[in-house]
């Protein structure tokens, strides 16, 4: 071992390099890994044809969870499509040992909730998944990506994947977070700073006062947006909140196995004087809850302020000009006071039970607007039995809302969880792209605080104005 | 996966100049319920291409007869979001064997190649001159070689080069895909688990 200083990234991928290829990727072993539904099916038919079996199905874990209803999951799926992948992942996963939580299993949610909330996702592991938002799994110090269907193939096959080693960014924010910033609003305005490409070969750590001092759920948030600016991944060093978040989880490791992890988790740090190919300092002051007017996740801002002019930004105005157009909005607009037609809150960046506690905090003692539909979708059952035990559900109930079962519903709208065209969401997803929520929606990307404000006032509202009377 | 070789590709090539194409453009979540890889291409770029009642978009570059070829020209940061491999798939299922742009999303980038999809990364000027080029003639030839890893306007002999790894190169040239290097390594891979104790 050299005595360089290292980087976090760096002991985490050197530890899981079986083979440098000269002048090509490094084959790259893969500690954990999730299937779903939807992009599994091809690889398993990828194997059958080649004759080759799972390598270690001990780990791999299925979950059922892009294309599922969130509303009667005790009847059989109506949309034969949708009821043949699943039926598929089930399949596959008898065939060859897989664990599997499908619909109605009590471990069954979205599958960057369940792998955290029971254990599977580590400190210092490799974790991949056909989905972009694996990066979610980083909040654990855990190097965690998205992969296409060939590398989930190449992982049944050989728990191995061939990836060129990203470049490293580090991202710092230090300070206090004001009154109503969340983790979500950290994410969109460190994406508005970078843009959607900005951090495009890159494998982010995040790091300074305000990580240090977040939650599980919301360093997951963080790093589930990380892909937003096109980084690989996103990792924050695991620390007690990370320790204490992880101790006693079904899957987690237990007694000597605990003692021994655990030496190795406080080892999980960049040292001192590491370097990085690039790095972002901002100042937590700066940042105000925020929401996007565009259609992608770069395109947001501070909530009070207004649509910037495309003559001002970087780069060509035609696609800017043709992303406000899709959206009915115009250069200079303020976004408050705008009508929002539906909520959503839920999916892998914002459906754990912290998220639904700061919902429930600005609706407790309001209505949801008349003209608003909401969509409340827990990331998993345990969340949802969470809601109910801590009376989020009465708190819910009472306002006007139903929760509905678990899944990534309205975030890409596979199932029927669609918003209507030219129609306006506020939602506490990851993506605004065009029609990403049903053809010929508008999503507005914002916080849980942000998302319960627009829907009781059925309009674009700063959560600031709603939390007035609480203490300052 | 089986894929055609790529050596020497000359083609027409149809240009989409737009920035930050994501792959929920290039083929929308509600067409990726299939269990098989097959017939992708008529979901392509389905919402810019059909209307809400499937009667084409007229004034999409795909149902303008003019334009066709085996390259698809984008522009900056393509293939940005989703992992789904169906957006290469559907790519390349529609006929394109190539795309170009002047930088990409490094999950579709890797997507395309292990499809036998050449992705070629130009300067912000040389793709200016491709739409430019693609403008003025819609039949211009383009020229992109992998073994010398140059792609070129044939109508004005400008050129410029890209690059890609030996590896891939290699994989690409022979048709060969990773899963087939990973098969022949396992016995490396079984003592690297052994010893990491997973």
């Amino acid at each position: 071992m050299s005595n360089q200083p290292s980087t976090l990234f760096d002991k985490v991928w050197d530890a899981h390099v079986v083979r440098k290829i000269e002048d090509g990727p490094d084959v790259f072993f893969i500690d954990r890994h999730f299937i779903h539904e939807v992009t599994s099916p091809v690889a398993f038919l990828g194997l059958e044809s080649r004759g080759i079996k799972v390598m270690f199905p001990e780990h791999t874990f299925a979950t059922a969870d892009h294309n599922t209803p969130t509303i009667n999951q005790h009847l059989p799926v109506e949309d034969p499509l949708s009821a043949n992948q699943l039926r598929a992942l089930e399949q596959n996963s008898a065939k060859y040992g897989i664990s599997h939580w499908g619909l109605g299993n009590p471990k069954n949610g979205i599958v960057h909730v369940v792998g955290p909330e029971n254990g599977i996702t580590l400190p210092g592991m490799t974790i991949v998944c056909g989905d972009s938002h694996t990066s979610t799994h980083g909040a654990f110090g855990a190097i965690a990506f998205g992969i296409g269907t060939s590398e989930v193939e190449m992982v049944l096959s050989s728990q191995c994947i061939m990836q060129p080693k990203p470049l490293k960014m580090r991202i710092n924010v230090n300070g206090v977070l004001g009154k109503a910033v969340t983790p979500k609003d950290v994410t969109l305005y460190i994406i508005s700073k970078l843009s959607t490409a900005g951090a495009t070969g890159y494998f982010v750590e995040y790091a300074g006062d305000v990580f240090e001092n977040m939650s599980m759920e919301g360093r997951m948030t963080v790093c589930n947006m990380s892909i937003e600016m096109g980084a690989r991944g996103g990792m924050i060093a695991p620390d007690e909140t990370t320790f204490s978040y992880i101790n006693g989880r079904e899957l987690a490791p237990k007694g000597a196995a605990w003692d021994k992890a655990l030496a190795y988790w406080k080892t999980l740090k960049t040292d001192e004087g590491a370097e990085f190919d690039l790095e972002y300092t901002f100042d937590a002051a700066d940042i105000e809850p925020m929401i996007t007017y565009g259609t992608n996740p770069g395109m947001g801002m501070g909530i009070s302020k207004s649509i910037p002019k495309g003559a001002d930004l970087k780069g060509g105005t035609a696609t800017y000009e043709k992303s406000l157009k899709y959206m009915g909005f115009h250069e200079e607009d303020q976004m408050i006071g705008k009508k929002v037609d539906y909520v959503f809150i839920g999916s892998c960046t914002n459906g754990r039970i912290e998220d639904f506690r700061a919902f429930a905090s600005i609706v407790k003692g309001r209505k949801k607007a008349d003209h608003v539909t909401a969509w409340v979708v827990p990331g998993s059952h345990i969340v949802e039995e969470q809601i109910k035990a801590e009376g989020i559900l009465d708190i819910l109930t009472e306002a006007g809302f139903l929760l509905r079962q678990p899944g990534c519903s309205a975030c890409l709208a596979m199932n029927d969880d669609k918003v209507p065209a030219g129609k306006y969401a506020v939602s506490t997803s990851n993506r605004n792209f065009e029609g990403r929520q049903g053809p010929g929606s508008r999503t507005l990307l914002a916080s849980p605080l942000v998302a319960a404000a627009a829907a009781v006032t059925g309009y674009v509202t700063d959560p600031r104005e709603l939390m007035k009377d609480e203490a300052e | 996966m089986a894929y055609d070789k790529f050596n020497v590709l000359t083609s027409t090539a149809v240009a989409l100049p737009i920035e930050n194409i994501d792959t929920d453009q290039i083929i929308p979540a509600r067409f990726l319920k299939a269990t098989k890889r097959e017939a992708f291409g008529d979901n392509l770029f389905r919402d810019w291409r059909y209307n809400s009642d499937n009667t084409p978009k007229q004034d999409f570059v795909l149902n303008n007869p003019i334009y066709s070829g085996k390259i698809l020209v984008g522009g900056t940061n393509f293939g940005s979001g989703s992992s789904r491999e169906h957006a290469a798939w559907a790519i390349y299922d529609y006929g394109f064997r190539c795309v170009v742009s002047s930088f990409f999303a490094d999950i579709f980038k890797n997507n395309a190649i292990n499809m036998g999809i050449l992705p070629v990364q130009v300067t912000p000027d040389f793709l200016e001159k491709i739409f430019i080029a693609i403008e003025a003639d819609p039949k211009a030839q383009f020229e992109v070689s992998l073994p010398e890893q140059t792609i070129s306007i044939l109508a004005t002999g400008e050129k410029e080069s890209f690059d890609i790894n030996g590896y891939k190169k290699n994989n690409l040239l022979n048709g060969f895909d990773d899963i087939d290097y990973l098969q022949a390594m396992k016995p490396d891979i079984v003592s690297f688990a052994t010893a990491k104790a997973i």
